[in-house]
């Protein structure tokens, strides 16, 4: 089936079976691998895309169910050389080990630091229940979420 | 992994969806949360889905006396619905199925036709006595969510039918109603969950009472000895945990264990958060 969608600001087509996963177009056809796929369950959260604008786990939708979509992936964040603001926190806070949850950990924290400049302990760890990290034991993590939500106020989301 | 091949048509319209299902006999499929993990591991492949995920007059709450909830709302919208007399419970579970991701695709018609008894909103509908509406070509038929549950991911929906919405009563005018669960911590499905569904006089007696269970029993229960046990008195930690013990001697063996969590445990379990529904829900019976 064809299905073409706006993929981090540029449009896109591909021809994909029925049963393929959004992660698996957005990895095998378009080459951006950023987007890990860490469990069979929908429960690890390293697929976290935004689709229509919101966080969503790309290998639990169809690509044909996002035909006619607009998706952002981890690639898709930084502007002009420039990390995103989330991005610069989880560096700059060292919010990471292996680093393979790392771009579903960004996409989740950018929806849900967006609009809550001070989010949290609680909130940014309630937030992030679908994202699994298997290395940092998550504190690192909350204090890039916590600074990256400060930095964001006022930039794009 | 890869679900089975399949063939995959959309539908434009709740008449064309039915057409497409009969003509294929394939299945529904909306936010796909329920479905499409259980394609991946291969324990479920149809032949065809029918995407009814477009089909946006199905979605949304609208609010008429009591509230229409269309099947295509998602749990995220749920969870964000606030006041008005919106029942609480519904709000709380809603909120605390799967995680944000989850909530933002899942859909509560695909939830409650999937029929999962881990699942928490079929034990929130059944407390709440809420009315299925199934939609066929004849046209539509109101089913109530005590007979809508028949079994393990089993419902009375019909292979002609879409579930095309849910109605609930609003809640104050001394009702209030409260959701509480033992989830397990990797899927966050319910161990054991309860819904509890209480009205209150002006002297905080308790005037009725309606527990609903799910995670441990084989579909969405509602208890119907707890209500002697608390219909009368005022809700206080001593009724709260008769009404436990009651809830555990009802479902008695009629329980669900697995590997994680036992048949005795999850009983024992049930007790607990039975009497914090009924805690909770009193306290906002106002």
């Amino acid at each position: 089936m064809k299905v073409s969608m706006t993929v981090n600001g540029r449009e896109v087509t591909g021809t994909v079976e029925p049963r393929t996963l959004l992660v698996d177009f957005v990895r095998n056809n378009l080459g951006l691998t950023g987007t890990n796929v860490g469990c069979d369950t929908s429960q690890c959260g390293a697929c976290t895309v935004h689709m229509d604008g919101m966080a969503v786990k790309s290998c639990t939708v169809l690509a044909v169910q996002a035909d006619g979509s607009t998706v952002t992936t981890i690639e898709g964040l930084a502007s002009d050389g420039q990390l995103h603001p989330m991005q610069q926190a989880f560096w700059d806070a060292h919010g990471l080990q292996c680093g393979f949850c790392t771009p579903g950990m960004v996409m989740a924290s950018v929806k849900l630091a967006d609009g809550n400049p001070a989010i949290t302990d609680a909130e940014v760890r309630h937030g992030l229940e679908g994202n699994f990290c298997r290395c940092t034991g998550y504190g690192n993590i909350v204090e890039a979420v916590k600074q990256g939500a400060a930095a964001m106020v006022g930039g794009e989301s | 992994m890869y679900p089975r091949p399949f063939e995959y048509v959309r539908a434009g319209s709740v008449e064309e969806a039915l057409d497409l299902k009969s003509k294929t006999g394939g299945r529904f499929i909306a936010g796909g949360h329920s479905l499409l993990p259980m394609m991946k591991i291969r324990v479920t492949s149809p032949e065809t889905l029918v995407d009814i995920g477009r089909l946006d007059d199905l979605r949304g709450i609208s609010a008429n006396g009591g509230f229409t909830i269309g099947a295509l709302t998602t749990h995220s919208m749920v969870a964000s619905e606030g006041g008005n007399g919106f029942p609480a419970a519904l709000k709380e579970a809603a909120g605390m199925i799967g995680d944000p991701q989850v909530r933002n695709r899942g859909t509560v018609g695909g939830n409650v036709a999937h029929a999962d008894p881990a699942s928490d909103l079929p034990t929130v509908f059944a407390a709440l006595g809420a009315t299925m509406t199934a939609t066929s070509k004849g046209g539509t038929r109101d089913i109530g969510a005590a007979d809508f549950f028949t079994g393990l991911f089993e419902s009375a929906l019909n292979d002609d039918e879409l579930l095309t919405a849910i109605e609930v009563g609003s809640e104050g005018g001394g009702r209030g109603s409260a959701y509480a669960k033992l989830f397990n911590p990797a899927s966050r499905y319910a161990v054991a969950g309860a819904c509890a569904v209480v009205d209150l006089d002006g002297d905080g007696t308790c005037t009725s009472c309606t527990v609903a269970v799910g995670g441990l029993t084989p579909k969405a229960t509602v208890l119907g000895s707890l209500a002697s046990a608390v219909v009368g008195s005022r809700i206080t930690e001593a009724t709260a945990e008769a009404a436990g013990q009651a809830a555990r001697a009802e479902v008695g063996d009629d329980v669900m264990g697995d590997v994680y969590a036992g048949v005795e445990y999850r009983r024992d379990m049930l007790g607990v958060f039975v009497a914090r529904a009924l805690t909770a829900a009193a306290s906002r019976a106002v």
